[in-house]
């Protein structure tokens, strides 16, 4: 480790907490409504949008008529780009003719965009045609992201001190949150991803005569303009196979300073917002603490370990930090941050190749993941996510003393703890099970790249990014019909089987009448809180996912001392 | 915020009525219009950038900035392994995603350091290591400075120059971290080669 690394990773997280108080601020006025600097361009666009979609703003919902919106969208949405996918051959802006995505592949991608996880078992530059990468991809990235915003936003209304049965409006706080605060970030920042090198443009690929003489397909493409919302949006699925390693979407060390800063951005931001909202803002900070407090040990441990490097290559006489699978211009520090803060979130791009991480620096990730992509989270989904272990955090407090658990003055009962084991209970279910399956199903052993408990870390690390919606990958593991399909599924329940408790959450909590502090209410706002939040986040992830992760890379990590290979 | 309360029963039809219009015309703005923005505006401000940082040399295309390529002559510095397709091809990006414990890593690992050892037996210091590990994208344009340095004598033998001259050029090539901090020190391959072929100096 270095102190160059160091400061790397402390710029980076300086830049997010410069960013959290202004943005979170911004944010709680443009989703309750209030006019901002940006409302005298951007108010006439949204009013067009809502005349257009002949959507009633004034509307408000209660929380099953907004699941339904939310529900309905993200089929129809799904439907569009499984189309879109199957004749993008007949299609314009496709300048390298390629075909129509096989049923399954398009199953699996539409759902993995729909569901802002990205997961992608196709190579974009040798696949997806400009038409397809823009209008499809590119686009899901906006709407996908902006439905989880919209989510955390209901939630905070019902967390709110008010008593209503209703949570909001679905497509206004989506259309508030694309045009008000994706939009204009996502414009200024691919021009400043231009600048730094990421191409723009609708050319046919380059043919280039390389120095020795040989032939060379130069990939071209609207790369900017869907680079800067798969970090903003914690999309993550790249424009081409090595996605933010390749130097077309991620050229300089400035660039994946700027990428890193997205990913972090908007999900740092709503911990000040659900401040706003529920009038303490020190509730918004303790769980801003925690995050932190995760991300640090996360970083810490993933840097660690890949600066440690790989004792069989050093054997071969070889020393240093693990190289295998980095580029150059980010070295060591950049990578093990990028990876750190990509799983952190429900992000998924990557500037290094997790699959080829040391045993222990490719467990990081997966234990984020593990633990629900709490820390900053998802754009939104991360947040709601943090409420749940919020709720759990109060309920085992409040079992301690034996008094009724209450969060931010509303009772927490049965049917709200019901309702937030029930989304703790998806992602084990949906990452165990399936991988169990994969493990003993030849079509799921058909496309691994390793062998030995590698070989099983891939398999694990795949169903877990596929249920949090992550999309990162051991990258090794290829397509086919079994992973397609079972990947869809996969996907499909992680987002909608945690969303819709949350809105059933939101709705419920909007009901109840706050009651005032007493002495005898636990705070959740004391280092106490944080503290005990963050035990119970490690000991219900440690738990639920020991055994699993012991069978993969903490094995592979023993083994890998002694020197044994597969 | 809103005012009214919505009927006691959603019509489930308006939903998706709703969510179709609302596609059609978020995929246009989004989809479509954004895209077009940024191309427009990126070539105004970026030309070279928004191109894809071509470099052209008397009416051809030899290659990008960006983009690595294969180099096998002994007169040429040769970049990191790569992954993507044959070597260095841009339309297959990718790493070996071989794991830590991968027989077949260590394996070409072992072969790279001995073809290495024996193109460079001049070389002096350690071994670097981006020399003998494949990049993430299997087109890093990149070396680390101290994996130009490493391949210098032989360049310099092949090409008929003397060392300080090779080295000296590599020290003119290597790009520091921007604002001192971000990124790594690195040296671009292909700009390095072509510079080398620019000296006009004689080669074998």
């Amino acid at each position: 480790m270095t102190v160059i690394g160091w400061l790397q990773a402390a710029l980076v997280f300086a830049l997010v907490c410069v960013f959290v108080k202004p943005l979170g601020a911004y944010m709680a006025r443009v989703f309750e409504g209030e006019r901002v600097f940006l409302s005298p361009v951007l108010a006439p666009l949204e009013r067009g949008i809502y005349r257009l979609c002949r959507i009633d703003a004034d509307r408000e919902m209660g929380w099953k008529p907004y699941a339904f919106s939310v529900v309905a969208f993200s089929l129809v949405s799904f439907a569009y780009l499984y189309v879109l996918l199957r004749v993008q051959a007949f299609l314009p802006l496709n300048p390298q003719g390629f075909g129509n995505l096989a049923p399954d592949l398009a199953w699996n991608t539409a759902i993995s965009f729909m569901t802002n996880t990205n997961w992608q078992f196709y190579p974009g530059e040798s696949t997806m045609s400009y038409l397809s990468q823009m209008a499809g991809l590119g686009w899901h990235m906006f709407v996908s992201a902006g439905t989880g915003i919209a989510i955390a936003i209901a939630l905070m209304r019902g967390l709110s001190g008010r008593s209503a049965s209703t949570i909001g409006n679905f497509w206004v706080d989506l259309t508030r949150t694309v045009l008000y605060v994706l939009l204009p970030i996502a414009l200024v920042g691919s021009l400043f991803l231009v600048w730094q090198g990421v191409p723009q443009n609708f050319a046919v690929y380059t043919t280039a005569k390389t120095v020795e003489g040989a032939a060379q397909s130069i990939p071209q493409g609207p790369m900017a303009s869907m680079e800067v919302i798969k970090e903003l949006g914690t999309n993550g699925g790249g424009f081409v196979n090595a996605n933010s390693a390749a130097p077309w979407e991620n050229p300089t060390g400035l660039s994946n300073l700027f990428e890193l800063m997205l990913i972090f951005m908007i999900g740092a931001a709503l911990t000040y917002t659900f401040g706003r909202y529920v009038r303490n803002q020190r509730q918004g900070w303790a769980l801003f603490a925690a995050m932190s407090i995760l991300f640090v040990g996360g970083f810490t441990a993933a840097y660690a370990a890949e600066a440690a490097g790989n004792p069989i290559v050093h054997a071969l006489g070889v020393l240093g930090g693990n190289f295998e699978g980095k580029e150059t211009r980010f070295g060591i520090a950049a990578s093990a941050l990028f990876a750190t803060m990509t799983t952190d979130t429900s992000c998924g791009a990557v500037n290094a190749m997790h699959d080829s991480f040391t045993a222990l620096g490719g467990l990081i990730p997966m234990f984020n993941m593990q633990l629900g992509e709490v820390v900053f989270g998802g754009v939104g989904s991360g947040f709601y996510g943090m409420i749940y272990y919020a709720i759990l955090t109060v309920f085992i407090a409040g079992l301690m003393v034996g008094r009724t658990p209450e969060y931010l003055g509303k009772k927490i009962e049965r049917r709200e703890v019901q309702l937030a084991i029930l989304a703790a209970l998806v992602v084990p279910v949906f990452a165990l099970i399936p991988a169990g399956l994969a493990t003993v199903l030849p079509a799921g052993l058909a496309t691994l790249n390793n062998a030995g408990p590698h070989g099983f870390s891939e398999i694990l690390y795949a169903y877990t990014s596929m249920v949090n919606n992550n999309g990162s990958a051991f990258a090794g593991l290829g397509g086919n019909q079994w992973w397609n399909v079972s990947g869809g599924v996969v996907m499909l329940f992680g987002r909608i089987a945690i969303m819709i408790p949350v809105l059933a959450l939101a709705g419920a909590l909007a009901r109840k009448r706050a009651i005032p502090e007493t002495v005898g209410t636990f705070g959740t706002t004391s280092p106490i809180f944080v503290v005990l939040l963050i035990g119970v986040i490690v000991i219900v992830g440690a738990l639920t996912f020991f055994p699993a992760d012991a069978l993969g890379p903490i094995v592979e990590q023993l083994l890998n001392q002694q020197g044994k290979t597969f | 915020m809103a005012t009214s309360q919505e009927p006691a029963r959603e019509n489930t039809l308006r939903h998706v009525v709703t969510s179709v219009l609302y596609t059609v015309v978020t995929v246009v703005a989004l989809g479509l219009v954004y895209p077009v923005v940024i191309w427009g505006l990126g070539t105004l401000l970026f030309h070279h950038q928004a191109g894809g940082s071509l470099i052209v040399s008397n009416g051809t295309v030899v290659g990008s900035e960006l983009v690595g390529q294969n180099f096998t002559k002994a007169k040429y510095f040769q970049g990191r392994p790569s992954a993507a397709g044959k070597g260095y091809d841009p339309t297959a990006t990718g790493g070996t995603n071989y794991g830590p414990t991968s027989k077949k890593l260590i394996d070409a690992t072992k072969s790279t350091i001995d073809a290495l050892k024996k193109a460079n037996p001049d070389a002096s210091g350690p071994i670097p290591m981006d020399l003998v590990t494949s990049s993430a994208s299997g087109i890093d344009p990149d070396v680390s400075p101290e994996g130009a340095y490493y391949q210098a004598a032989r360049v310099a033998k092949a090409r008929g120059l003397s060392l300080e001259t090779v080295r000296s050029l590599i020290a003119a090539h290597v790009t520091p971290r921007q604002l001192g901090l971000l990124g790594e020190p690195r040296v671009n391959v292909l700009e390095l080669n072509r510079a080398l072929d620019a000296q006009g100096a004689s080669s074998k």
